[in-house]
């Protein structure tokens, strides 16, 4: 499933990476800890997180991350967005929380088999 | 001349709810006194009051008191703030004030006592102090160095609260003063673990939230006198002073 439906799907509020949203998405991973989600979020996935530090663009980058969900309407700091710009990674922000995002996409992404 | 100090710049009181009651003032100097300690940093959980009983419990012996604060950033990342004098950390815990919320609950997180200097309990703190602010990382850095402190990271070898559990690594726009390892791994293995950190000085402290704590862990520092300019100095290796870490 592209990230596009995704958005769509879900209303998301697209900050950054506008141009990168027909990625396709493998699955997902939702965690706040960088330190855990480097070390168990895989090639293709959506992240679902809190942390708006500059520092979840460079994970995303490295496992090559389809794109970041923030939850909560949080609002992702300035010169993380410069950096997702500059690094191609589609950052996206929703009014939900985390638990809810997660369920949507994880049926989205299961009924699409 | 230049001297080797022994410094412990991380020490809670009874004022942090995780700590003991028995850490206040009075015995925490005692203690600091007794293991040789020339220069504690007293650093409660987003707290102050304390401090200047500690000053005040320290007058006239000989040791040095550095005003300090751990700060929980919005990243939930515990962030040492070290001062030159009380009023700068004043003045940091008036932002730390609009920047954090909730009421303590004793029985769950502990109590949260202001003791003066002969023991007796002035007033109980009632802020959820164990709880975040909702200051970044990266902004709590600046208002630190704004107010004239050096802002270290605590305990980064940590797996919980520390800048690498909650931010994956430390990037090259960071501007951390110095970095904390915690006494379980020390500063030699800290050295072989984090070597893409060697652009940065290491300390490693004791941490203590128990009288027993104090001091076991230290770090050495040659400098012309235990003040928190010498520590800048040490940190930037100015004029022969630096942290000996081979003797941690």
């Amino acid at each position: 499933m592209k990230i596009e439906k995704i958005v769509q799907a879900l209303e998301l509020d697209v900050r950054c990476g506008k141009d990168y949203l027909d990625r396709e998405v493998t699955g997902g991973y939702t965690g706040d800890l960088l330190s855990d989600v480097m070390g168990n979020a895989r090639e293709g996935y959506i992240w679902i997180t809190r942390q708006v530090h500059q520092n979840i663009v460079a994970v995303a980058s490295l496992k090559e991350l389809a794109g970041i969900i923030l939850i909560n309407s949080c609002q992702p700091a300035p010169d993380t967005l410069e950096k997702a710009e500059a690094e191609k990674i589609p950052v996206m922000v929703s009014g939900l929380p985390a638990f809810e995002i997660s369920g949507q996409i994880y049926n989205l992404l299961t009924s699409a088999g | 001349m230049l001297k080797v100090f022994n410094c412990d710049l991380h020490i809670h009181t009874c004022l942090s709810p995780c700590a003991d009651l028995d850490i206040h003032p009075r015995a925490l100097v005692e203690k600091a006194l007794e293991k040789n300690l020339d220069m504690i940093a007293i650093s409660d959980h987003n707290a102050s009051a304390n401090v200047r009983y500690v000053m005040a419990a320290a007058a006239g012996k000989n040791i040095q008191i550095i005003p300090a604060m751990e700060i929980t950033t919005s990243e939930e990342v515990h962030l040492l703030a070290l001062f030159g004098s009380l009023t700068d950390l004043l003045k940091l815990q008036s932002v730390i004030d609009q920047h954090l919320f909730g009421e303590n609950d004793e029985t769950r997180f502990g109590v949260q006592a202001i003791v003066n200097e002969l023991g007796e309990v002035e007033e109980l703190n009632n802020q959820l102090l164990i709880g975040a602010t909702d200051l970044a990382i990266d902004d709590t850095v600046g208002i630190i160095h704004q107010l004239g402190g050096l802002a270290i990271p605590a305990h980064i070898d940590r797996e919980s609260f520390s800048v690498l559990s909650q931010l994956g690594f430390i990037d090259d726009n960071a501007h951390f003063d110095a970095l904390e390892i915690s006494k379980l791994t020390g500063i030699r293995q800290g050295r072989l673990q984090y070597h893409e950190l060697n652009r940065y000085p290491f300390v490693t402290s004791s941490d203590a939230h128990f009288i027993r704590d104090i001091g076991t862990s230290t770090t050495k520092i040659l400098m012309e006198q235990p003040s928190l300019t010498e520590l800048i100095m040490a940190f930037s290796g100015q004029d022969g002073r630096r942290i000996l870490e081979q003797k941690c």
